[in-house]
């Protein structure tokens, strides 16, 4: 007697745990191997760049905080280098140093949320507990410079916001001394442990062809071996003045990526203790009145500076007709803007690449062959943030 | 090719017939190309030993509804070996087919199926042309210049019906876009009588 066997459909979210956010994954299963994955997303979706088409371009940069509400700041530079590029103006020195120094903070943000979370996915509650104390930190630090934890709106076309307040460069300096001993004692309970090496050791493994086929970047492409990092091949800000090394995986699997993570954490803190001892006192903004709005002291004085004021606050500065694509290394990989202006206040269309699209569509050749179990530690490895790839 | 102007070169002396236009700008090379030669533009850059773009970035299209042909599809490549940026672009017409990328870039699938949901662009040879951002039982194309802001429907649960209702659109208030013309450039109708009035003298 034969009997006909059939695959089971299961239905992995749209609330779920290890799914890191709202997404439906669709998986056909023969007993427990995965046949197929069907990502469906979009449960997210706020049609950012139709908004930012209606909005100013300062308007436009709160919408960025919300794409990788994990690492805020990197993906307003992504926009802040757009526009000063169509604008032909310079940022200031020490401008920059903040933004290098922000935009790594929020790398090592991303970095332990996802590297304590997928120990958390395949079994390990303490990781999470270490790391998110460190979060808050960051995220103090975040606030003290901007005024809020998450969506920070600090990062302008010319500069940033406002200088840092008074004490935050010794603390950040305090915090870089102290973490290291904190990476350490992560690891310490995770790369030699013998359950998260069974979990995530030649798992999910992509070859560099695959890498490059599927339009990976980041910690997923390094991961297999390709030393690939715009902060190095295309550096912006000051990132070329600056001295780092790329960690680079050798396997390709969710373990070499863990571990290309932890590196970059080390790095990261390496190059906030180089901002921090290279930086000096200076102008943060560009000092282009058209641009910059003036300080609120000067508005009380000079007519000059209300009318700048005024302007910018009601129509905003005008970008000349022109296009660009920039990108810049967010913590889950290349983040990119094409920008098209059209000579007035808003932009006429603003594409957001983001890193997370790419990684999820291969959830399906990635899980192909594995056992349902290994689907949130691939899930996990990806590092998704829904923000982004619904956008 | 290690330099941006000798890749323009060897990309029009290949490609002779195939290409429009090209331009440097913002290190970056722009290509205008025709709907037809999307195929093998894609494939010699991918494949030849000077170009080497062995990532496709991203895939977009820019609405201009004033225009005859509306849509402009922008491709935006990558090649890690040179290190260099590549912009393809073309224009075509509301309704018109165009080939799809997926059989020589897999990551094509979902950036196709996102400009499909977004723009209403449809692709030949798609393996799985479906909406992907938008919810399922949505309608029309979003990021379209005459799609409106504020959307046509809206969805709620309802208590009756005991299950999510979607309705059309009811604001309190009407969107607000504010004209910011600048009162001291004076405003578009003053502009032009005074361009005209310039041109008469």
């Amino acid at each position: 007697m034969t009997k006909k066997i059939k695959n089971l459909n299961l239905n992995f979210g749209p609330q779920h745990p290890a799914a890191h956010g709202v997404l439906r994954l669709i998986l056909e299963l023969d007993g427990e191997v995965v046949e197929k994955a069907d990502p469906h997303i979009g449960l997210l979706h706020r049609g950012t760049e139709k908004l930012i088409e209606n909005k100013t371009y300062m308007q436009a940069v709160p919408y960025f905080d919300r794409l990788d509400y994990v690492a805020p700041m990197n993906q307003e530079h992504a926009f802040a280098l757009a526009v000063e590029k169509i604008l032909k103006i310079d940022v200031p020195i020490r401008a920059q140093y903040i933004r290098v120094i922000f935009c790594e903070i929020g790398r090592i943000l991303s970095h332990i949320l996802n590297v304590t979370t997928q120990a958390l996915d395949v079994g390990a509650l303490t990781p999470s507990l270490w790391g998110f104390e460190e979060r808050e930190t960051l995220m103090t630090f975040y606030e003290r410079a901007s005024g809020s934890r998450l969506h920070a709106n600090y990062f302008r076309a010319g500069g940033v916001h406002q200088d840092l307040p008074k004490g935050l460069e010794e603390d950040i300096a305090k915090f870089c001394e102290t973490f290291p001993k904190i990476i350490n004692d992560l690891e310490s309970l995770l790369t030699d442990n013998r359950i998260f090496k069974q979990r995530n050791v030649d798992i999910g493994v992509v070859t560099k062809e695959d890498a490059l086929d599927y339009s990976f970047s980041g910690v997923m492409i390094r991961g297999s071996g390709i030393p690939w990092d715009l902060r190095k091949s295309q550096p912006y800000d000051c990132y070329g003045s600056l001295d780092f090394k790329i960690p680079v995986g050798k396997n390709g699997d969710c373990y070499d990526r863990y571990l290309c993570r932890i590196e970059e954490m080390k790095e990261s803190v390496s190059i906030i203790k180089q901002c921090l001892a290279k930086m000096e006192k200076g102008p943060i903004k560009s000092l282009d009145g058209k641009i910059s709005p003036p300080p609120k002291a000067e508005i009380k004085e000079s007519m000059e500076a209300l009318i700048h004021h005024f302007k910018l606050f009601t129509e905003g500065y005008r970008v000349p007709k022109d296009e660009i694509y920039t990108a810049v290394e967010a913590p889950k990989g290349e983040f990119g803007v094409y920008l098209i202006s059209d000579g007035s206040s808003k932009p006429y269309k603003c594409k957001i690449r983001a890193p997370g699209f790419s990684h999820l569509q291969s959830m399906d050749y990635l899980i192909k062959g594995h056992m349902l179990a290994d689907v949130p530690a691939v899930l996990g490895s990806l590092d998704i943030v829904f923000g982004e790839v619904d956008r | 090719m290690k330099n941006l102007v000798d890749l323009e070169k060897k990309i029009n002396s290949e490609l002779t017939t195939k290409i429009n236009t090209t331009e440097i700008k913002h290190n970056q090379i722009y290509i205008e190309i025709d709907k037809e030669d999307i195929i093998d533009v894609a494939i010699f850059l991918k494949t030849n030993q000077d170009t080497k773009f062995r990532q496709l970035i991203d895939i977009t299209v820019v609405d201009y509804p004033e225009q005859n042909q509306r849509f402009e599809v922008v491709y935006l490549f990558l090649s890690h070996e040179f290190n260099q940026r590549l912009i393809v672009k073309y224009l075509i017409a509301e309704n018109e087919v165009i080939p799809s990328l997926t059989s020589i870039f897999p990551s094509a699938n979902w950036m196709e199926r996102e400009v499909f949901d977004m723009y209403g662009v449809s692709f030949k040879d798609h393996p799985d042309l479906r909406r992907i951002l938008t919810d399922y039982v949505f309608e029309g194309h979003p990021l379209r210049k005459d799609f409106p802001l504020t959307g046509h429907s809206e969805v709620r649960y309802s208590e009756d019906q005991k299950k999510v209702i979607s309705e059309p659109v009811k604001l309190e208030q009407n969107y607000r876009n504010f004209d910011y013309e600048s009162p001291w450039e004076g405003t578009k109708y003053i502009k032009e009588e005074i361009e005209s009035n310039d041109k008469k003298n």
